[in-house]
């Protein structure tokens, strides 16, 4: 599907195109996700959730659920012996809603059971009294003030206002629209599944659990459980999928808390359509900007006002909120702007965490306003993406200077440079499966209508506002072995096979051990914000260079060399004369060096009342240009290419990031043309993959990548983060194409058969 | 949960009259679903994959008719011979879900169900099949209209098979389009099928997904038949209009959460006439 020349492939240094080593296990089958997970004398958990988007609890009785046999515990909030909330920056949602109900699908009580259909029983044995309750499912509502608060802390989670410049600039050439972003969901295949067994003795207890992110898990789940952290250990169960829907806590507390009420151990896995009520989503936004430019179409001001909808609980919103109002202009240069964004609770589906964070939101918005800004200035898209193209040591509208490596303009230039698709409509052989509507069989090659957009993003990456963001690693070397061990989860995205190749390259060595993934060792921080490869692979290379330099003066000690003049050469170590020259493998026979290092990136500040400040760590670029085939009468698309290049710093593993790039993009088609969570009056209308469409393979365009590689002096091993930048502009760049076939503004994702014939 | 295996017809019916309230599963790719997300419960399962009777098709030249096993796959109704025999039904086949599930799925399941959407209805409807029903006591024939009674309602009785279809071997075009939000392996949001009969001098248009079952658009096909002109196999631009227009007009669709009822409307409307302009040249 790719086309990249000169794909690498040696010995597992980096740079190489290595293969995962969970790889063929996945593809065979044979790969233990966390929902294979067994033990003896295991039983069953479920969770009973709320039908009500809102409403007060009158009355659970458990009594005639207890009288099934088989049922060995039923718990409520009452049962939790910690904190009852729990929330990644604000513990505001509880583990067990008690009093009130705010969205459909909260947990009220969980069971453990001999049998997942005795537990189906038990929950519907369960009775709940309610009082049902006006939800506040319209985000405009909760900020005009015009419905009681939802939740004791209000339902504003956050407003952010950034002012920046001469907020009274005007321009020759103003452009304005409304942006209105749809409820993506993560839509990982390995559905939430976790495993708790109480320790030996009563002594805490351990969970098997598919997360993001060990440590936080751990803090959270200890809370609620009233234990010290180590005694609630955590074990990365294989994760099928992540995309940002495993940050927040969704099963961890209840299966713990059954397993230590029953003193056996307990699984609980989650349905799809349970999953689709049990994790964050992508936030909906509505997102209105006016852009002024002078005539010859460089920007002068922008204006913005964001809303975000939180849903029920805080979750992340109020950091995805930053990250979108920060991300306003885009990767373009501006000096004045004025934005206002809000975060707010709604009785709609909790919104958190999602490939993009926020940035998704805003790129949508900006984009479509290049796109008219070029129109209005009688410009091409990509000369107008140019003209305002950032560079390193330019300012964000926060007052931020980039000083990562940002070649903007090189990412449009080489974008624009990729070969167009040489299929007519329809293919070469006149395939129908080709056109619009697919197998559908609906349109006939005179129906369609071809279009090209462009869209370009800029991403932050790692966490951002003053965290203390840092990650963990050990390495152990012995006898020509090095063993690492860290926290950091492995959720598909490829770091075990990258943690391997930074150890081979620094030490010299070709066996590689990985350790256990599990809190005995200090946190890796979260697999999110495109941030490990940077993060965790930092401190897998600080702790290798460490353990190097250790070995260095042992041989220095040993063979009266100078540790200073040492250098890797392959297997070998040799010292800059080239005469003193020794194998790793020889050189720690008999020999164990142990180190730990946490790895840290440079501070952020908040941002102060009118939005400055350095609150982000570090940006990366990237550039879509998508070719649509479009039937104008039926709406339907059929995307044919995506063209793209991508600021990556350096590729560590070419193949690797090709998979990122091209599992993004079809995240970002998802949103352009068809997945979103359909929700009427708080009820999600399509939680089945049979109505929450996600993009087969006949789907998926080709994808044209180049990699533009201009190794960034801030990372530590030149390589920014991947992942997120292929979703955040693919979706407008989409969504532009299906404009330029139509000759129409369309200013939501996803794109709708009715938006396009409308 | 008893599992009911048999292997030919005879035993078929016999354990069904049995136990009439047994889940008849021949691919289970809609049944399975249904069990899994605990809307079906039931308390016996009659498997029929391995009736071998139901599990093929015949072609009898005489009276020019295919009679297709309930059992018949759409993986297997996709290729010829039988996909040039009725190419419709090849068509709306390939429409079905995945590999996987045409490989599994079954036409006999789709009558069972009996839903709107269901991909292969259309294609019957248009022509005219014959469902046959066995049980214990006998057999009974009777046309697909009559078959289907509702949004997943059919005439089948509790202690009944369907053992198979008839429909005829037509002689002019057939083809059948679905919109869906996705380029394979999705839901019908509208379904349509032609079938053109020109040494009959009829043009038959049955649509889905845009009622409570299909519906056969008469309006459409009576102007159709006086519009085209079935010697030279041409029909004028306004003809192509107005019988897309009179195609819509028959539609009975509702708004939910995969589309609106005008969408459908007008997707049928289109449908219907890009069908008969692929089966008619312009003049």
């Amino acid at each position: 599907m790719s086309i990249l020349s000169g794909v690498r492939r040696h010995d597992g240094r980096l740079g190489d195109s290595i293969t995962r080593p969970d790889g063929t296990a996945k593809v065979q089958g044979s790969f233990m996700f966390s929902g294979d997970l067994e033990a003896e004398h295991c039983l069953w958990g479920a969770t009973l959730r709320s039908p009500h988007p809102h409403a007060r609890i009158i009355s659970i009785d458990l009594s005639a659920a207890w009288k099934i046999s088989g049922v060995e515990a039923i718990i409520t909030a009452e049962d939790v012996p910690g904190q009852l909330t729990y929330g990644l920056i604000s513990q505001d949602q509880p583990v067990f809603a008690s009093e009130v109900v705010r969205y459909v699908g909260e947990p009220i009580a969980a069971v453990a059971a001999d049998h997942p259909e005795t537990c189906r029983r038990a929950l519907q044995a369960i009775v709940v009294v309610y009082e049902v309750l006006e939800p506040l499912t319209d985000p405009e509502r909760a900020l005009d003030g015009s419905h009681p608060p939802i939740h004791p802390d209000g339902n504003l989670i956050r407003h952010q206002r950034i002012v920046s410049g001469d907020i009274t600039a005007t321009g020759d050439v103003v452009v304005e629209g409304t942006y209105v972003i749809g409820m993506q969901d993560q839509a990982f295949l390995g559905l939430e599944a976790a495993l708790a067994m109480p320790g030996p003795g009563g002594a805490g207890v351990d969970l098997y659990v598919a997360t993001q992110w060990l440590h936080e898990d751990q803090k959270q789940i200890a809370a609620c459980l009233g234990l010290a952290p180590e005694q609630v250990r955590l074990t990365l169960g294989g994760v099928g999928g992540a995309f940002g829907a495993r940050e927040d806590i969704s099963l961890q507390v209840h299966t713990c808390l059954l397993a230590l009420r029953t003193g056996r151990p307990v699984r609980i896995q989650y349905s799809r359509e349970e999953s689709f009520l049990g994790h964050v989503h992508r936030h909906p936004a509505t997102i209105w900007m006016r852009h002024h430019a002078t005539a010859d179409g460089h920007i002068v001001k922008i204006e913005a006002r964001m809303v975000f909808d939180g849903g029920a609980y805080a979750s992340t919103s109020s950091a995805v909120l930053i990250n979108g109002v920060t991300h306003t202009q885009g990767p373009y240069k501006c000096a004045n702007a004025l934005v206002d964004g809000y975060a707010v609770r709604t009785n709609n589906l909790p919104c958190g965490a999602m490939r993009g964070f926020g940035v998704v939101q805003a790129c949508f918005a900006h984009e479509g306003q290049m796109d008219r800004l070029a129109a209005a200035c009688g410009l091409d898209p990509v000369e107008i993406r140019l003209r305002n193209a950032m560079e390193t040591g330019d300012k964000l509208i926060t007052g931020q200077p980039i000083l990562n490596v940002a070649p903007v303009a090189r990412c449009i230039r080489e974008t624009a440079a990729l070969p167009l698709p040489d299929e007519p409509v329809g293919g070469h052989d006149h395939d129908p499966m080709r056109l619009p509507g697919g197998a559908g069989r609906t349109a006939d090659r005179r129906h369609i209508r071809r279009g090209i957009g462009f869209a370009v993003s800029i991403k932050n990456l790692m966490y951002s506002e003053g965290f203390d963001d840092y990650a963990t690693a050990r390495c152990r070397l012995a006898d020509g072995v090095a063993t690492l061990k860290f926290a950091t989860a492995e959720v598909g995205q490829g770091f075990i096979t990258i943690a391997g190749q930074i150890a081979r390259s620094v030490l010299g060595v070709d066996d590689v051990l990985l350790d256990p993934i599990d809190t005995d060792v200090g946190s890796a921080g979260s697999t999110s914000a495109s941030r490990q490869t940077w993060m965790s692979g930092g401190a897998v290379n600080a702790v290798c260079m460490k353990v190097r330099g250790l070995m260095f003066d042992s041989l220095a000690a040993i063979y009266g060399v100078d540790a200073s003049t040492l250098s890797i050469e392959g297997r070998d170590i040799v010292d800059a004369t080239g005469v003193f020259r020794i194998t790793v493998v020889d050189a720690t026979a008999g020999l164990s060096f142990d180190e730990t290092v946490e790895f840290r990136h440079a501070p952020t500040e908040d941002l102060d009342e009118n939005g400055q400040g350095n609150c982000h760590t570090a940006f990366a670029f990237v550039a879509h240009r998508a070719v649509v085939d479009v039937d104008p009468e039926l709406g339907l698309v059929k995307v044919i290419q995506v063209a793209t290049a991508q600021d990556v710093g350096r590729a560590l593993n070419p193949l690797s990031v090709i998979g990122q790039i091209e599992g993004g993009i079809a995240q970002g088609l998802g949103l352009a043309v068809m997945e979103e969570i359909i929700m009427s009056n708080g009820r999600v209308r399509n939680p089945s993959f049979t109505d929450y469409l996600l993009p087969t393979f006949l789907d998926m365009p080709d994808v044209v990548i180049s990699l533009i590689e201009e190794p960034d002096p801030i990372a530590p091993l030149g390589a920014k983060g991947v992942g997120e930048p292929p979703t955040v502009s693919s979706t407008p760049a989409i969504v532009a194409a299906i404009r330029d076939a139509i000759g129409k503004h369309i200013d939501r994702v996803p794109v709708r058969p009715i938006d396009i014939i409308g | 949960m008893p599992v009911l295996v048999p292997t030919s017809l005879d035993q078929a019916v016999s354990m069904l009259s049995a136990t009439p309230d047994a889940l008849v599963l021949a691919g289970g790719t809609d049944a399975m679903v249904e069990v899994n997300a605990g809307h079906r419960k039931p308390h016996h399962v009659l498997v029929v994959n391995r009736v071998a009777e139901l599990r093929s098709w015949t072609f009898d030249p005489e009276a020019s008719t295919v009679r297709i096993g309930s059992a018949v796959t759409y993986a297997e109704l996709m290729e010829p011979p039988i996909a040039d025999l009725v190419p419709a039904l090849a068509e709306a086949s390939r429409t079905v879900g995945s590999p996987q599930i045409r490989h599994a799925g079954t036409l006999g399941g789709n009558l069972g169900t009996c839903s709107p959407a269901g991909d292969g209805l259309p294609v019957l409807a248009a022509l005219d099949a014959i469902v046959h029903l066995a049980s214990a006591t006998g057999e009974r024939s009777m046309p697909i209209g009559e078959f289907m009674v509702g949004v997943k309602r059919n005439a089948r009785r509790p202690d009944e098979l369907i053992t198979a279809v008839t429909v005829p071997v037509v002689s002019g075009y057939q083809g059948y389009s679905k919109v869906g939000v996705r380029n394979a392996m999705v839901i019908a949001l509208a379904t349509a099928c032609i079938v053109v009969d020109t040494p009959g001098r009829t043009v038959r248009l049955a649509i889905g997904s845009v009622g409570t079952t299909i519906i056969r658009c008469t309006d459409a096909e009576a102007f159709a038949a006086s519009a085209v002109d079935f010697d030279s196999g041409t029909a004028s631009g306004d003809t192509v209009t107005r019988f897309g227009e009179l195609a819509a007009a028959a539609s009975r669709p509702i708004d939910d959460h995969r589309a609106t009822a005008d969408y459908r409307r007008h997707a049928i409307g289109v449908m219907a006439g890009r069908l008969l302009r692929r089966g008619f040249a312009n003049v």
